[in-house]
């Protein structure tokens, strides 16, 4: 364990003026009575400008709620936000004629056209009709939105309606911009451009940027990081001065392929370890400070591989951070016992739990999915990569039968969901994006409800119940309301309800956005223990780096598969003559951009 | 690298200016109206679809009402007697042999109810006291019973002048009423139904519109963004009043239009007095929405209270179709915080009995007072702020 | 299946009184109706406005007027001494009805001419108008009766006695009462069932559902049955009220009423849950709600009655279930009208309610996917 996480650091030279923002003890909380709730305490920061500074933190810390309030949308309970030398709060209109603001959600009137949408902006900024021609033609060769000026807004992609976004946010060039989770729920291609933009923007007009993310490969391309956490800042400095504790303490291994998640499972839970991951054909791996040499034989064994040293990176040290705040998990180790023991006999068994073959899927003239054929393995954890409106979700709704096929046939466990009796839909588990619980009944309720969905009964019922709110750390909470849940509680609840009848397959979409990485590592963990049990699994992800768990992966363009096979495979089609593997986010965009190149018009 | 002095800013700060801003959101409003179905539907669709079906579907005026006349000893007297019921445009009598027949007849509801006409009729007619002709009415809808009461006793005192015209020894009744109507001589329901409707559909696009789109912004996350650009609060209210004023006053027309030329119904006020008291109430009307919907915050929410709040008090407490006067004290003093009712009075008035001061003038300032409450209460409760 | 739609049953239940918004539904606006509709709902009138114009100064007018001012349903609040006063009176609403009694009254009446009341009336209000013109008459009638009498004149050839049955007073409330137990059901279980399934769409919950092994049919009876248990309850609650609260008397028989209710619950919600499969979000099915709502209220006779509709729009009510549900209502609380005799009003909702569940079951397969 980190002896001691990074103080909060005072902000080096020079005087208050030089920043662009500036937070001074802020505190703000919500609710009221018993429920008040302190969502930022004693918050203190700058923001150096002509720089890109990220926010960092897992979903709740507190980032939105410091967004507003430096846009002046919120007044803080004490303290002082001051953005270019003024008072965000008491001279609000002032601070937001400067002031760029993308939130979460851009609100984009999807019923105007992107000219429509820009042309209100230009108009509430200002910005007369002259210098609104080459503006827009700026932002529009800048965000490759140029040939959609009449669409309808609503009809753009989640890639492209964020980059409208902040287009509109753009018009008038502000001094300070402030983007909130701008990169949630774009794939890694729209990701990178979004990236670009910012960069450009920085570079050529001196514009100061607050950006904040769960994606902790972004926080190292800022230039400085602040972390919140619980509404706290926790630390802030260059991704660099993080990584710099770490220096040392970094190690990958690698590791064959078939026993990579083993692996990593047992070197996650071993004492000594504060993160194991799997990164390309390697484990990473993040060791204490102290760690004695009889541990390290232990470590070795464990991962019957050799350890070499590698440079730590911003992530690494974000999770020893965060591992450090938190009390030891007693789940977690019992987990990894359990794994252990039960090291699945026949893991890769030639059973085929599902058979696709030539599935089209048409909405209208629109071909979502075209001639699609593939087959997931019993015990198999399948991932389903792509683009926004790659058909991936499309592809994913017709496999849990919601939605039928137009043409071709379609058979899960060896049945078609959608002719097959209801029975044949309990051997079925589904987890979906929004982690779709009923928000107003308890904990309780809703693992009661799914337990009788699902037709369990006497004691497999009351076994069953208990094994979840066991194996899920759910015991505390069972009368607390659902939809009160923080939300990497919520997603345990939604995959223990999932879970509740011991399903054959088992179906997640995107089972992790939005959750803090740390409650990624447990949801993977218990992912992998599902596939030694021989659960099928069936997930769609944007995490790249989550793709390296899958046994084998499909990545969806246009509604085909570009490439399937093994994570190593896919990267292979992706490197270069002669050169190394690339990453798998690399080799995703690689084949996306190949698959746009070879479809003209899409 | 210079960090960027705020004075540069107010170089390039907004030109366009509040005109801009304002001539901006009303476009952006128009083109949404123009775009989404519904808005479309709510505010021209549903006005005529309403008026028609309550033009139509409402009316109080019982005709060809079914009466079984039981006579047990038919002569000319008594076929003197049905006649007066026979040429009566309010009822439409069913000849029955006897009164088992007439009462199983009301109780399956087949006539709403009876004139029986006992054996000695012609004797009795003639004798000091005179006949006794026994009415069953069917009670239950108790405005209905009372109104072939009332077209009962017409037809019978029709038939008494009629007598005391052919007989010398008839006595005439020694007082006669004579009736003069003002303003609605047929008295005809629906010339003072819709008017009154045009009242109820108004508060409803009024309200309904307003509380849903101001809404919508909220959820869909788009006043966020509004909010930080340099936007001042009584633009974006303003950005929503006039768009959905002209689109409630469009409405209006269109009532009114239908009202005239389908309904028939005498216009007799001026039009400027209309006019005026329509603006006044729409602001009203509108204030309201918008203040629900700043309260609410969720297009589903504001729905449901924009229904609860706005149209069933309309639709009950405005005197449209009940009468005021008649309810209960605490209930009539309820019906004061209800613009419809004052609104009602004027269309009334202004249709059927013209531009009357006595009525327009201290209901156009009770509605005036609650425009201006209602968009004071929204200017107060809006603020560029979230939470 | 049934410990499956238990569970639906019993989650549904639980959604519905934990949501402080579906618990608002269920509770505020019936009883607000209940209050509203109760009290302010009435067309009886009393306490009309009068002016007295009376230019003759004789005994027999002041007696005649003795009689508007002796009537519980009249109000003297102005005296008119000239022509020109009685225009602002009517037109400003001071008074509903004026009445001018000329100069020659007493002569006539002394000498056996017809002796003439002028009674003038503001027609803004037709109904009221209407009304009003009927106790005028009643008043007067009174009074010839009397001096017909005293002038030892023969009494008129014939003379009315009218009984209305069932509502002897013709009470509006005891009109309108039972009518309400109709409306609030109607909104009730519409409220609940036609947002059921598009709440659980917004939520995502529904494709939750979908995926366990629930077939569509018994989806279909755990949205059905939540609101038929509200349904039932309301409206037993609101015939409650109506009995002792309102007074009301119910003659009729319990069984004949429940025949009704059940009726009328299943087509209700088979409507209901036609626009749940309909509606993709909550809102769509609140306008969905709407849209059927007032029109069916309009054409169900709770207000003014079908017999004064055009022949076109009486046809229409035939579709309605809550004209039928209005019959039986009125029949059972104040005619005690025996379960045979409403039959005919029992087999139309049964249609309709197997259309309408029919058609809901067949839309909510085809809108599953």
């Amino acid at each position: 364990m980190i002896a001691n996480s990074p103080a909060v650091e005072t902000p080096p030279g020079g005087g208050p003026a030089d920043a662009a923002l500036e937070f001074r003890q802020v505190c703000k909380s919500f609710g009221a009575g018993p429920k008040r709730t302190a969502a930022l305490k004693n918050v203190t920061f700058q923001v150096q400008p002509g720089v890109v500074t990220g926010l960092i933190g897992p979903d709740g810390a507190g980032k939105t709620t410091l967004m507003r309030l430096a846009t002046g949308l919120l007044a803080p309970d004490a303290g002082q936000v001051v953005v270019l030398g003024r008072d965000a709060t008491h001279d609000a209109l002032a601070v937001q004629a400067a002031l760029g603001y993308m939130p979460q959600r851009f609100g984009l009137y999807e019923d105007l056209t992107v000219a429509e949408n820009l042309n209100l902006y230009a108009d509430l900024q200002g910005v007369g009709r002259a210098e609104r021609r080459v503006r827009f033609d700026e932002l529009m060769g800048m965000t490759g939105l140029a040939p959609f000026m009449r669409r309808l807004a609503g009809r753009l992609s989640g890639g492209m309606k964020q980059k409208l976004g902040l287009a509109c946010t753009l018009v008038r060039s502000p001094q300070v911009l402030l983007l909130d989770e701008p990169t949630v729920g774009v794939d890694p291609v729209s990701r990178r451009e979004l990236w670009a933009i910012v960069y450009r923007l920085v570079a050529q007009q001196g514009m100061s940027v607050l950006l904040s993310t769960l994606y902790l490969d972004e926080a190292e391309r800022c230039h400085e990081v602040i972390i919140l956490h619980e509404g706290a800042v926790l630390a802030q400095g260059a991704p660099a001065s993080f990584s710099a504790r770490l220096q040392g303490r970094t190690y990958v291994a690698p590791v064959p392929a078939t026993q990579r998640r083993d692996v990593q499972a047992r070197l996650a839970v071993a004492p000594g370890v504060v993160d194991a991951v799997i990164q390309g054909d390697n484990v990473r791996l993040v060791v204490d400070g102290d760690l004695s040499p009889a541990q390290w034989v232990r470590l070795r064994e464990s991962a019957a591989a050799a350890f070499e040293p590698v440079p730590p990176r911003f992530e690494d040290s974000f999770i020893a951070l965060l591992q450090s705040r938190r009390p030891p998990a007693a789940g977690g180790a019992a987990g990894g016992a359990q794994a252990d023991i039960r090291r699945g006999p026949g893991r890769h068994n030639d059973q085929t739990a599902i058979v696709v073959r030539d599935v089209s899927r048409r909405f209208g003239e629109f071909i979502a999915v075209h001639e699609v054929s593939f087959d997931v393995k019993r015990g198999e954890v399948f991932g389903l990569l792509g683009a926004n409106g790659a058909g991936k979700t499309t592809m994913f709704r017709m496999l849990c039968g919601l939605l039928p096929p137009s043409e071709g046939n379609l058979t899960v466990a060896g049945v078609d969901v959608r002719r097959a009796a209801a029975a044949a839909r309990g051997r079925l588990g589904y987890m979906s994006q929004k982690f779709s619980l009923y928000g107003h009944l308890s904990v309780w309720q809703n693992l009661q409800f799914f337990s009788r969905a699902y037709g369990l009964a006497g004691k497999r019922r009351a076994a069953r119940l208990a094994w979840a709110l066991g194996q899920f750390e759910l015991a505390d909470l069972v009368d607390a309301t659902s939809a009160d849940l923080p939300l990497g509680y919520k997603q345990r609840l939604a995959l223990a309800c999932a879970l509740m009848h011991e399903p054959d397959i088992l179906f997640l979409d995107e089972p992790t956005s939005g959750v803090d990485p740390l409650a990624r590592r447990e949801f993977w963990r218990r992912i992998n223990e599902l596939s030694r049990d021989n659960v099928t699994v069936l997930v769609t992800t944007h995490f790249m780096e989550e793709a390296e768990y899958c046994d084998r992966l499909a990545i969806m363009a246009n509604g085909q598969i570009l490439a399937l096979g093994p994570p190593e495979e896919v990267k292979d089609r992706a490197r270069p003559a002669g050169g190394v593997r690339p990453g798998m986010e690399d080799a995703f965009i690689f084949l996306i951009e190949g698959g746009r190149q070879a479809t003209p018009g899409s | 690298m210079n960090p960027p002095a705020f004075e540069n800013t107010s170089q390039h700060a907004p030109r366009g200016g509040a005109g801009q801003r304002l001539r901006g959101l009303i476009r952006k409003e128009f083109l949404q109206i123009v775009r989404d179905p519904s808005s479309i539907a709510i505010a021209f669709v549903m006005p005529v679809v309403l008026l028609l079906l309550f033009g139509y579907g409402l009316s109080l005026d019982a005709e060809h009402v079914p009466l079984a006349v039981v006579v047990e000893e038919p002569d000319a007297d008594t076929a003197s007697f049905v006649a007066a019921f026979q040429h009566s445009r309010y009822f439409a009598p069913v000849a029955m042999a006897n009164m088992a027949e007439a009462e199983q007849a009301l109780q399956a509801r087949r006539v709403n109810g009876i004139v029986h006409l006992r054996e000695n009729f012609a004797r009795q007619r003639r004798s000091a006291g005179g006949a006794p002709v026994q009415i069953i009415l069917n009670g239950v809808d108790a405005n209905t019973a009372r109104l072939v009461q009332g077209y009962v006793t017409g037809a019978w005192e029709t038939w008494l002048a009629h007598e005391a015209q052919g007989d010398a020894a008839t006595p005439h009744p020694p007082v006669v009423v004579e009736e003069r109507v003002w303003f609605n001589s047929e008295l005809r329901s629906r010339d003072f139904l819709v008017p009154g409707l045009i009242a109820v559909i108004m508060t409803l696009i009024g309200a309904l519109l307003t509380a849903m789109v101001m809404a919508r912004e909220w959820e869909r996350g788009t006043l966020e963004a509004l909010l930080v650009t340099p936007v001042a609060i009584q633009e974006i209210l303003l950005g929503k009043l006039i768009p959905y004023f002209i689109l409630g006053t469009g409405g209006m027309i269109l009532s009114v239009v239908a009202a005239v030329g389908l309904f028939e119904i005498p216009l007799r006020g001026s039009l400027l007095v209309l006019f005026t008291a329509s603006s006044l109430f729409l602001l009203a009307a509108l204030g309201m929405g918008l203040l629900i919907s700043i309260l609410a915050k969720n297009q589903f929410v504001a729905g449901q209270v924009a229904i609860i709040v706005t149209f069933l008090p309309a639709f009950i407490l405005s005197g449209f179709i009940f009468d005021i006067a008649s309810m209960p004290g605490p209930i009539q003093f309820i019906t004061h915080f209800i613009p419809a009712r004052y609104f009602v009075a004027i269309l009334q008035t202004v249709f059927l009995a013209g531009d009357v001061p006595g009525v327009i003038v201290p209901n156009g300032a009770a509605l005036l007072v609650m425009a201006a409450f209602f968009l004071g209460l929204n200017r107060l409760k809006s603020r560029k702020r979230l939470g | 299946m049934w410990q499956r739609i238990l569970a639906l049953i019993a989650k549904e239940f639980l959604a519905l009184l934990k949501d402080p918004r579906s618990r608002f539904v269920i509770v505020v606006p019936p009883l607000v109706q209940l209050l509203v509709f109760g009290y302010a709902a009435t067309y009886d009138l009393n306490d009309i406005p009068y002016a007295v114009y009376n230019e003759d100064p004789g005994a027999d007018a002041r007696e005649l007027l003795a009689g508007f001012r002796l009537s519980r349903h009249f109000r003297e609040s102005a005296r008119v001494l000239h022509d020109a006063e009685i225009a602002p009176l009517i037109d400003n609403r001071t008074v509903l009805v004026v009445v001018h009694i000329g100069p020659r009254f007493s002569r006539d009446l002394a000498t056996g001419a017809p002796a003439r009341v002028q009674v003038l009336v503001d027609g803004r209000d037709s109904n009221t108008a209407l009304l009003a013109l009927g106790y005028v008459r009643s008043v007067v009638n009174r009074f010839n009766v009397e001096t017909a009498a005293r002038l030892g004149q023969p009494r008129p050839p014939a003379q009315l006695e009218t009984r209305p049955w069932f509502n002897p007073n013709l009470e509006s409330r005891w009109f309108i009462v039972p009518g309400m137990v109709a409306l609030l059901t109607l909104v009730v279980t519409m409220l609940v069932t036609a947002l059921s399934v598009a709440r659980e769409r917004e939520q995502g919950t529904f494709d939750q559902l979908l995926v366990t092994p629930f077939r569509p049919v018994e989806i279909l009876l755990g949205k059905a049955l939540p609101g038929f248990i509200i349904g039932a309850t309301e409206s037993s609650a609101i015939c409650l009220a109506a009995v002792l609260w309102f007074k009301v008397p119910l003659l009729g028989s319990l069984l004949t009423l429940y025949t009704g209710i059940t009726l009328f619950l299943v087509s209700a919600i088979g409507v209901g849950l036609m626009i749940s499969s309909l509606a993709v979000t909550q809102q769509q099915g609140l306008l969905g709600a709407f849209l059927f709502l007032v029109p069916a209220i309009i054409l169900s006779g709770f207000a003014t009655p079908i017999a004064n509709m055009p022949p076109i729009l009486q046809k229409l009510t035939l579709i309605n279930p809550v004209r039928y549900f209005m019959v039986i209502l009125r029949g059972v609380f104040l005619e005690g009208t025996p379960f045979h005799l409403l039959i005919d009003q029992f087999w139309p909702m049964a249609v309709i309610g197997a259309v309408n569940l029919a058609g809901a079951a067949w839309l909510f397969r085809r809108r599953l996917y």
